[in-house]
């Protein structure tokens, strides 16, 4: 792949990719692989959706994007490098429940958070940061709440305090993990258009066990179960999914964690 | 009825009380500061063990003026080396993830306290006691003290100033922080010890057993009505202030020790606090007022 790019760059053609994934094995116990010969790029703009059971190594795939882990064998690369050096192009929204909600924290400072660099940084946040914190909570209709317990926001506007936080620094490429996971159907279909009338702006990539968040906007589908493999989202149909989930699968439900095992529910 | 602790802090006597007072009152900012993160990030535990290991410290200070000749030793030194080395300790089992986090709390927290009495009660001289040390004693305190006491307060604080935004995103969400390109270890690392040095602070005027109560409590009744955290941190510093002096009053006035005192106060207010909070959110008395509201405004 290596050579086919340089190829390409000398061609002057090439379109630089957001994240490239070549060859990565990867376990967190030795001997025991969570993700084996991954290789897939997403050019830069372009949006994805990553599906798949769960266990199957996806909030493992957004943490080697994001550095939190490093690959046992292979390479990942964000935008050319490696992922801890472009943090500051890569906005991340964690699974809501990875904090503790009742922190005694205001919406602000939450978003503030986002304007945090690698490196030596002294004092509080400038004037810089928190205006490009108002900025991001105006994006998602929230600046009302900005100086609002947390805690005391609802289910949907402590999500979108949260896509702003992920905003705050302005990425050219989105992570969201599982960002549907607690919240009803009304506000995921809000989530879902200010998720595409960003799209044009950054990369997005959603990890979810949600198909129905396959839809065409987000232009690709990785399915994960340790290997992956793209699919054009166009090209989606109740094939490719019992290949992947490994069982004939209409439509998962969207309120609540898929347990491990057979518990895919069908509707229809 | 007159303040006692105004009237004897004139008298040209008690000069411990001014001491003990102004102590108090420096590190109740450090207290209200460091006492947030440490509440927020659920730490108290290893504060708590921090604090209790600062005894193997003591001991051994005392030990080594008294039966080795070292005239240096000064038990609040051998207080803040021991509370440090627990802290890095600790900090460094939790961070490597390899053993199980409460285990090593309980296992340094007895060996710090085992260390400190072996070494006391081979001290031979007579009027070596520990209790002082493990209640608190105002009498203890010196004007050195207070020296010590301002030094660390003031290093403790400048470090808050310059990396505040880094200890909360550390406290809230690990996670985010290092995805971010926080250095979530060593700030980790730096937490604990703060918590280790604001623990010695006061270790003379509270005592090695009580202290944790009066890094947290402060810190617990704020988290329930301040909106983020720096407010958090000022409510936390009024309160402890507010503690120590209704503390020491009320020892003056009924003749009691000042440490328990102060704890108790504290504490007296927290579980005030809770069992209020506990009342209002009682669903069936909100309904019933409800209601009562409800026909009252009712137009009939």
């Amino acid at each position: 792949m290596n050579r086919t790019q340089q190829s390409e760059k000398q061609q002057g053609a090439i379109e630089e990719q957001a994240i490239e994934f070549n060859d990565v094995n990867f376990g967190y116990v030795a001997g025991k692989s969570v993700l084996s010969g991954i290789r897939f790029n997403l050019r830069r703009g372009e949006s994805m959706c990553i599906v798949g059971p769960n266990g199957g190594g996806k909030s493992t795939l957004i943490k080697l994007v994001l550095g939190l882990q490093k690959p046992t064998s292979g390479e990942v690369l964000v935008f050319g490098k490696p992922p801890g050096k472009m943090r500051h192009r890569v906005g991340y929204m964690p699974q809501y429940l990875s904090f503790d909600p009742q922190f005694p924290i205001t919406v602000l400072d939450v978003v503030l958070m986002g304007r945090l660099r690698t490196g030596i940084q002294l004092g509080s946040f400038k004037k810089n940061d928190r205006a490009a914190a108002i900025q991001a909570l105006e994006k998602v209709d929230l600046v009302h709440r900005a100086r609002s317990r947390f805690s005391e926001l609802s289910g949907g506007q402590r999500q979108r305090a949260l896509i702003a936080r992920a905003l705050v620094d302005n990425p050219d490429l989105l992570l969201l993990d599982e960002p549907t996971a607690n919240v009803d159907q009304t506000v995921e279909k809000q989530f879902r258009q200010t998720l595409q009338s960003l799209a044009g702006e950054m990369s997005i990539v959603i990890v979810s066990h949600d198909l129905n968040f396959v839809s065409s906007w987000l232009g690709h589908v990785l399915c994960v179960n340790r290997e992956v493999q793209m699919h054009p989202t166009s090209s989606i149909d109740g094939k490719t999914l019992q290949e992947i989930f490994g069982r004939e699968i209409l439509a998962v439900r969207h309120d609540q964690e898929c347990p491990p095992g057979d518990h895919v529910h069908h509707h229809g | 009825m007159a303040s006692q602790l105004l009237e004897a802090l004139g008298s040209p006597l008690n000069g411990f009380l001014r001491h003990a007072l102004i102590a108090g009152l420096l590190a109740s900012a450090l207290f209200g500061m460091v006492g947030t993160y440490v509440v927020t990030k659920r730490i108290t535990y290893i504060a708590g063990a921090i604090a209790h290991c600062a005894l193997g410290g003591i001991g051994f200070a005392l030990f080594a003026r008294y039966e080795l000749g070292w005239e240096k030793a000064d038990p609040l030194y051998g207080a803040l080396i021991a509370a440090l080395g627990a802290a890095l300790l600790i900090g460094a089992v939790v961070l490597s993830r390899s053993e199980r986090e409460d285990t090593v709390i309980g296992a340094t927290w007895a060996t710090g306290m085992a260390i400190g009495f072996l070494f006391v009660k081979m001290v031979r001289r007579g009027g070596v006691s520990i209790e002082s040390w493990l209640f608190g004693d105002i009498n203890f305190v010196s004007r050195n003290d207070l020296w010590t006491v301002a030094i660390l307060g003031a290093a403790v604080l400048i470090l808050i100033l310059l990396f505040h935004r880094q200890f909360v995103a550390v406290c809230f969400d690990e996670e985010f922080a290092r995805a971010r390109g926080v250095n979530v270890p060593f700030f980790y690392l730096l937490l604990l010890c703060m918590s280790a040095v604001t623990v010695v602070v006061l270790v003379r005027l509270v005592g090695i057993i009580m202290v944790i109560a009066l890094l947290t409590l402060p810190s617990a009744i704020s988290s329930r009505f301040a909106r983020g955290l720096s407010g958090m941190m000022a409510w936390a510093t009024i309160l402890c202030a507010l503690f120590l002096v209704v503390g020491l009053e009320l020892s003056l006035r009924w003749n009691m020790i000042a440490g328990p005192s102060i704890i108790l106060v504290a504490a007296i207010s927290y579980f005030s606090i809770l069992l209020i909070g506990k009342i209002q959110n009682r669903p069936a008395l909100f309904k019933k007022r409800g209601q009562q509201q409800g026909k009252e405004q009712s137009p009939t």
